[in-house]
């Protein structure tokens, strides 16, 4: 069944095109991921399928309900965990979530308990009456994932979980994320810069930049689709290499960086003295080779040409959660 | 169905009941700086026999000005308050929730005027103590009834204010620019019946109602038209029709705002 189906959605600002006509599904019980550098878009269509923003063009379906026309249907079949902390940081963690259990109709017989077990949840039981001015960050991300799951939601939307979290925090809430998607059946949407992230959590992933999904598909299949193993080698001659190894039919994909060549193949392993033949016979020195296993970074440069990590080293942005201080 | 409405608005209600009394700053500033409006400018000017306010005592004139300043400030900064939830995250949790918009507006309104009444009766209290008039119950109805529409209409004003800007720093921009005039115009320092200008002024400023309203609701009509323009009555009227207007215009402004 699919519990997320949106259709041409658009969201324009001003002459800015931040979401461009994108359509997908995502089936009940999955942990299905947004991948996508700085200002791919990934905010602007959680709050869009959070009713949080009119999209300009296109709908979609949360749960069989429109979130144009059945706004509060839709609200009540969601949870979110917003990029940036959405949590009253004056009041205990105990009173955000029972403000919240009463906004969403938990009956008081249920709420206490359903409290103490999404405490339980996210381990934070020992901190439940403490002012929230005084959680560390990680502790805030994971007092809000419990708030999220608070009233049973459909599906859960995580913007950017672990944002700025190290890593043995990121760990404890991946942990919790597969915890909820498997003891509560809770569908899973999340986005995230990370490749890591992506790779441990989520069952199907679309690459998205530029408000455009340039591909989707199970993590298994993308990883196929460039070869089961990725070449990496460097040359005194790159250019003549590439070209030469291009005709090959067994050669999936290739790409070049400033002084090495990456290739998608078969069998690596038996590919490599094949190349290094090819290339004594062009008079070309082959100076290093190396095989592996293609991981989602490749994935990631062969749809969008380009690492993540030029695009965060070109606009380096401060997550607002640091900004504010916590 | 039903029912989650009223459980949005009393949540609204009670954190902002739960931020106030926890915020122990907001809970002395608000009451110490009546308090030195009350005794500081009111026995200093005690001392000049003021020939226009007769034989009251310039603090007893002076207490319903400073009443309700102070929550005129009070429900301004509850309305305004909307800019920090907004700037903080908090408003998309709430924005995001399946209740409506005026449920959470009505919710926030009656927080921020519970606030303010609960600071306006501790500053009347202290004023009684210090030797103003006793109001006869009739007296006490009025005055219940001007402290709230007096709030309603501030987190009215609030809500619109916050709904124009989109940042606080320019809060205290408008508490200086737009609140400071107002408040010295309403007749809460000095009184306007004698000199038309002033007079003339003051019936297009809305404060002046509210605190000739509680005047008036607090010397009885023995005092009108030497301590007070207006019989009480009309003021609520007017302060009445205020609150309903900036209530509307705040809510709606909110309800058009996106996270
Ligand atoms: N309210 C807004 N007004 C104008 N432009 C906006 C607004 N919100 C987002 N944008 C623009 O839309 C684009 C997409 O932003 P969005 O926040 O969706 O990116 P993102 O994928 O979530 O990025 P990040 O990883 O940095 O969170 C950006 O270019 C951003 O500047
Ligand atoms: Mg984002």
């Amino acid at each position: 069944m699919d519990i997320i189906k949106t259709e041409h959605l658009t969201k324009n600002f001003k002459d800015l095109t931040a979401v461009d006509n994108i359509s997908f599904t995502v089936q009940k019980g999955e942990i299905f991921g947004f991948l996508g550098p700085n200002g791919a878009g990934k905010t602007t269509t959680i709050k869009m399928l959070t009713t949080l923003l009119h999209p300009t063009n296109g709908t979609a379906e949360i749960a069989g309900h429109d979130i144009i026309n059945k706004r509060d249907d839709v609200r009540k079949s969601i949870g979110v965990v917003f990029q940036e902390p959405a949590l009253d940081t004056e009041l205990t963690g105990v009173e955000n979530l029972d403000f919240h259990a009463r906004m969403y109709g938990i009956s008081k017989k249920r709420r206490g308990e359903r409290i103490n077990e999404v405490f339980e949840l996210v381990d934070l039981t020992d901190k439940k009456d403490v002012l929230v001015k005084n959680y560390s960050g990680g502790m805030k991300r994971r007092l809000e994932i419990a708030r999220g799951l608070m009233h049973f939601p459909k599906v859960l939307f995580l913007d950017e979980p672990t944002l700025g979290l190290d890593a043995q925090t990121r760990q404890a809430i991946w942990k919790y994320i597969k915890k909820m998607n498997r003891e509560e059946k809770t569908t899973i949407f999340l986005t995230t810069h990370y490749m890591d992230e992506a790779d441990n959590l989520c069952n199907r992933i679309g690459i998205i930049d530029h408000g455009k999904i340039l591909v989707m598909d199970s993590i298994r299949n993308l990883k196929q689709s460039i070869g089961n193993d990725v070449i990496t080698l460097s040359s005194t001659d790159n250019q003549k290499l590439l070209t030469e190894l291009k005709q090959k039919d067994w050669v999936k994909k290739t790409e070049t960086y400033d002084d090495h060549l990456t290739l998608g193949v078969q069998q690596g392993d038996e590919k490599i003295p094949i190349i290094i033949e090819r290339a004594q016979k062009l008079d070309i020195k082959i100076k290093s080779i190396s095989v592996r296993q293609p991981t989602l970074d490749d994935v990631f440069i062969s749809y969008t040409g380009r690492t993540m990590r030029d695009e965060e080293t070109k606009n380096i942005t401060v997550p607002p959660r640091f900004k504010r201080g916590r | 169905m039903m029912n989650l409405e009223i459980q949005a608005i009393y949540v609204m209600w009670l954190r902002q009941m739960k931020r106030f009394v926890r915020s122990k700053s907001r809970l002395v500033v608000s009451i110490i700086q009546p308090l030195f409006f009350l005794l500081i400018l009111g026995s200093g000017f005690n001392q000049f026999q003021l020939a226009d306010i007769g034989n009251i005592d310039y603090r007893s004139f002076l207490a319903p000005g400073i009443i309700t300043m102070a929550i005129v400030f009070s429900s301004m900064f509850t309305g305004i308050s909307v800019l920090w939830d907004k700037q903080f995250g908090f408003l998309q949790e709430v924005l995001v929730a399946p209740v409506s918009r005026l449920s959470i507006i009505i919710g926030r309104t009656l927080g921020g005027a519970s606030v303010a009444l609960v600071q306006g009766f501790i500053i009347l209290l202290i004023s009684i103590f210090l030797g103003i008039p006793f109001p006869g119950p009739l007296g006490i109805l009025l005055i219940l009834l001007f402290m709230i529409f007096t709030a309603f209409t501030a987190v009215g004003f609030g809500l619109i204010f916050a709904s124009k800007m989109n940042d606080f720093q320019s809060f205290p921009i408008i508490m200086n620019l737009v609140m400071m005039p107002l408040i010295l115009l309403s007749s809460a320092f000095f009184t306007v019946i004698d000199t038309p200008m002033l007079l003339t002024i003051a019936r297009v400023n809305p404060v002046f109602y509210m605190v000739d309203g509680l005047r008036g609701s607090l010397f009885g009509p023995a005092y009108l038209g030497s301590l007070y323009v207006n019989p009480p009555l009309i003021n609520l009227i007017v302060v009445v029709s205020l609150s309903l207007i900036t209530i509307s215009v705040g809510s709606y402004s909110f309800s058009k705002s996106e996270a």
